[in-house]
């Protein structure tokens, strides 16, 4: 990475190509894959096809197109900068966002609260006035901005296996927007503790998810505490008060709640972020994990504040974690050994590989690649790259089985849709829109486990029809903001067209309803 | 209107001629023996003041904690409209007291969550997943209970939120529909939509991929069903007249999927605006305006739908209820125990379930708030069993092995 071949790199790639060229990465192997096998690789490695994309990536190779993608660092992408010039929240930190959008439209929305129910006129829903609409729309920046920013990147970032990863390590360690402070972390938590480690090793990701607010916050960790830290504590409440001054109303009522332990992050660390539920770990465990991360607390959690141990908080007594001692009169390291042992735990490197080839290759993953995978993480000390590449150049990921074996999210249909048709956004606003339609609010899933990435979750009938909806929209130029280009898109679907559909595509004479019946045809909701 | 009783009468042939019958319809005339059971669950997202909602008006210290937003003893001037000597609606809740005299309306007080959370985000997705405690469970338990039930008549409209999307409740890998308005079910591309939906039938029908087969199968279905019910042409029955809002709307397209027959057992709407912690008002302001939309969208449903009632429950339900004591603001802050309605032909109504545990100092959660003393999912349970006919319920409330008699529906 730090050789001096990385200018050459850049400058090539730059002037070059938008799918990254080879160059440098090691000589190009000889093209050798048909057009069906690069389609796959484009559908799993990337967001789907372009136009043009299959003849790049034959002429470089497919070799060194999965090699290049999986350095996303050497790959230029002068073009994206330019796709989200337009945003002012992506680059501002958690303590700005606070400031500029968290903290005043809580408090002017209490205000306005206050003031339309001292208003005995006023009944049922708030009326809309143009302060309120303009509130409500400075509370949704940040996530509509960052959902923006989500689809811009995945639809044109040549660093298309970053795109992906950064989705799938988002949805690993999925936060909700909506829970309260957490919105004013997104930005941070995808821009700077996921993002640059999603290719990275394991152990840094999961500690830092760990110590970020989002995470903290959402899963109420900050407030987690030494039963017997309230008592110790007792000469230090007028400071803890102070924390919160003037706070607006405020939804969890924090300050009111007794401090005492919350095993929600321990729990979901070892159930979702590493072990798997079925792991193997006690409700012993999850009391001693927890007990292990109390103190792991936000400065400021309303204020966009950062990461803090704080000492008085934290359970100073010996723990038993699946096996370890970890002993007592720790602190912030019981934590810290708490991560090292999950992340080298087998079962971890099990599940974690489970998922990933669950991703790149089928929804019931083929346990051989599975175990390699697997063997592959406890090997290179949980390389996530290295894991990744086992996936992509196994015989398993590159069969014909696999091809079109996975149902697309709304998401990846959306993204791969504007791709295939070469279509230009130039605001992704109602695509936000369409993708939460189609079932999958970015951003907002709910419950920890992030969004399934399963078939059955994203086929029923009303999405199968807003999909199709969707499709039309687009092609016919009736999606704001969006330049339908008119790029075929049959040919993206390698010949794998059922007579039937190809016949039905046949009898249309516009050629936006081609488009669109391709696009809403069952062979294009999967990749 | 197109219902399984006019299909039925005219043998269905004339329709299935015309290649127009959905299949399933044909196996809902097989199925049409057995009366379907609906179930009709409203949640009142923000957390509802159920001590205002369902007045205790008996106890002192109601009134005590409350001076400036109490609701007066009945007798006066806007005041609790009296339900037994103890309880009393919210004045504006007025239109369902004909439901309460007919004795189709129950209420569950003091009900509500196991676990003490006071965040909204938590207890609506305990609610809604019936797992208290548990944040990861991955679906909600009426999807669970479409999995319980799962039956070969199954229609796309099983399941609907009348909602811009699933709720939480219903998410899972049983199907369920989330729809905001029926008449904007459907392919839509202006004066090509019949032809373009003809040509995505086509390749949909041919597809060899067997879930989206399926599952387009379905949809276009779906999608003629509702065509043949015209839900543009609806006119509720019985004088009913719905509130103008978006849960009224919700509501009156239940009744209108209801009486459609497309096969609906389970349906789901929402109201909001019951976080009240500013100027609640009493008997007129913030919270009566909503109680008078939730009050009177419910009393048009049940108005609407008629004698399909003894076939049907409505159940509500809010996250948690509010403080006993009003706040600085004349408003009130997150509490605990909270009041559920039940409300259907079979339903034991007139009368206030639960065990009520006082509203002194002593008897309150942590001090402040309305203990629980009914687990909100004793309710839900009764209401599977009872109603929907379900006697295994260990699925769809996992953990939950103490359930409560609490003698609103069921033998």
């Amino acid at each position: 990475m730090r050789s001096p071949l990385r200018v050459s790199v850049t400058v090539l790639a730059a002037i070059a190509l938008s799918v990254g060229v080879p160059s440098a990465a090691g000589p190009a192997k000889p093209a050798q894959a048909d057009d069906k096998t690069i389609l796959h690789v484009l559908n799993r490695v990337a967001f789907g096809a372009r136009p043009g994309d299959v003849d790049r990536v034959r002429e470089m190779g497919l070799t060194t197109y999965i090699e290049r993608q999986l350095h996303p660092e050497r790959i230029a992408d002068p073009q994206m900068a330019e796709h989200l010039a337009g945003f002012v929240t992506l680059n501002k930190s958690s303590r700005a966002l606070a400031d500029e959008y968290y903290i005043p439209v809580q408090r002017a929305r209490q205000q306005a609260k206050a003031a339309a129910a001292a208003d005995p006129t006023m009944s049922g829903a708030p009326p809309k006035t143009p302060e309120q609409m303009q509130l409500a729309r400075q509370e949704r920046t940040i996530v509509l901005e960052l959902s923006q920013q989500k689809i811009l990147r995945a639809v044109y970032s040549e660093r298309q296996l970053e795109e992906v990863m950064t989705d799938f390590w988002f949805n690993h360690f999925n936060v909700f927007a909506n829970k309260g402070a957490t919105q004013q972390y997104l930005t941070e938590y995808e821009r700077d503790t996921i993002r640059p480690r999603v290719l990275g090793k394991f152990r840094d990701l999961l500690g830092a998810t760990a110590k970020s607010p989002a995470m903290l916050f959402y899963l109420d960790n900050w407030q987690s505490a030494d039963p017997e830290a309230d008592a110790r504590r007792q000469q230090a409440r007028p400071r803890a008060r102070a924390l919160f001054p003037r706070a607006p109303a405020m939804p969890e009522n924090a300050a009111r709640q007794k401090r005492g332990l919350n095993e929600n992050y321990g729990r979901e660390l070892m159930e979702l972020h590493t072990l798997g539920v079925d792991g193997g770990y006690t409700q012993q465990d999850v009391i001693n994990v927890a007990r292990a991360f109390t103190g792991w607390t936000i400065e400021q959690p309303r204020q966009g504040g950062g990461f803090r141990f704080e000492p008085r908080l934290h359970d100073m007594g010996e723990k038993i974690v699946l096996g370890h001692r970890i002993r007592g009169g720790g602190g912030q390291s019981d934590g810290e050994e708490v991560l090292d042992i999950l992340a080298k735990h087998p079962a971890t490197a099990r599940f974690i590989a489970t998922k990933l080839v669950r991703r790149f290759v089928a929804d019931t993953p083929p346990q051989d690649l599975v175990d390699r995978a697997a063997e592959r993480f406890v090997d290179t000390g949980g390389d996530i790259r290295e894991v990744v590449r086992v996936i992509l150049t196994s015989r398993e990921f590159l069969a014909p089985e696999a091809y079109r074996a996975k149902v697309k999210t709304p998401f990846e249909f959306v993204v791969s849709a504007i791709r295939a048709t070469g279509s230009d956004v130039r605001g992704a606003e109602a695509l936000v829109g369409s993708v939460r339609q189609l079932g999958m609010p970015l951003y907002l899933c709910q419950p920890p486990t992030g969004y399934a990435d399963r078939a059955e979750a994203w086929v029923n009938t009303g999405a199968l029809l807003n999909r199709m909806n969707f499709a039309l929209q687009l092609v016919g130029g009736r999606m704001r903001g969006v330049e339908p280009g008119a790029a075929p898109v049959a040919p993206l679907l390698a010949g794998q067209l059922s007579e039937t559909t190809a016949a039905t595509i046949a009898k249309a004479t516009d050629p936006r309803q081609v488009a669109a019946l391709t696009l809403g045809s069952p062979e294009f909701q999967r990749r | 209107m197109f219902s399984r009783r006019v299909f039925m009468k005219n043998g269905g042939l004339a329709l299935l001629s015309l290649g127009f019958a959905p299949a399933f319809l044909a196996r809902t005339v097989e199925a049409a023996g057995a009366r379907r059971k609906i179930l009709i669950t409203i949640f009142q997202r923000g957390a509802v003041d159920g001590l205002n909602m369902v007045v205790p008006f008996g106890e002192q210290d109601y009134y005590a904690a409350r001076p400036s937003i109490a609701i007066p003893r009945p007798g006066a001037a806007e005041s609790a409209i009296d339900l037994d000597g103890f309880f009393g609606l919210h004045p504006r809740l007025a239109p369902l007291k004909p439901l309460w005299d007919a004795r189709q309306l129950a209420i569950v007080h003091a009900s509500g969550s196991p676990d003490g959370t006071r965040s909204h985000f938590d207890a609506q997705d305990y609610m809604e997943t019936a797992t208290p405690g548990v944040k990861s469970t991955p679906d909600g338990w009426l999807n669970r209970y479409l999995h319980a039930r799962e039956h070969a008549d199954a229609t796309p409209f099983r399941a609907v939120a009348l909602a811009g999307q699933l709720p939480r409740m219903l998410q899972g890998t049983a199907p369920a529909l989330a729809i905001t308005q029926l008449g904007q079910f459907g392919i839509r591309a202006g004066q090509a939509s019949e032809m373009v939906q003809a040509s995505f039938e086509s390749e949909y029908a041919a597809a060899a991929d067997a879930v989206l087969h399926r599952t387009g199968g379905q949809a276009f279905d779906a999608v003629k069903m509702l065509k043949s019910a015209d839900p543009a042409k609806y006119q509720p029955e019985n004088g009913a007249e719905y509130p103008r809002s978006a849960y009224g709307d919700a509501l009156r397209q239940i009744a209108q999927l209801v009486k459609a027959d497309v096969g609906l057992e389970v349906a789901f709407a929402e109201a909001g605006g019951w976080d009240t912690h500013v100027n609640q008002g009493a008997s007129a302001g913030q919270l009566g305006a909503r109680l008078d939309d939730f009050g009177r969208g419910i009393a048009a449903l049940a108005r609407d739908l008629g004698d399909r009632m003894a076939d049907i429950v409505i159940l509500t339900m809010s996250e948690f209820g509010r403080a006993v004591a009003e706040n600085g603001n004349r408003g009130t802050d997150h509490g605990h125990g909270n009041a559920m309605f039940v409300i259907g032909g079979q339903v034991r109504g007139g009368k206030v379930h639960g065990r009520w545990p006082g509203l002194a100092r002593e008897q309150r959660y942590d001090g402040r708030d309305l203990a629980v003393t009914t687990d909100f999912r004793s309710v839900f349970a009764e209401v599977v069993r009872g109603h929907l006919g379900v006697t295994d319920t260990s699925k769809i409330f996992p953990g939950f092995s103490d359930a409560q008699r609490v003698g609103v529906i069921g033998p």
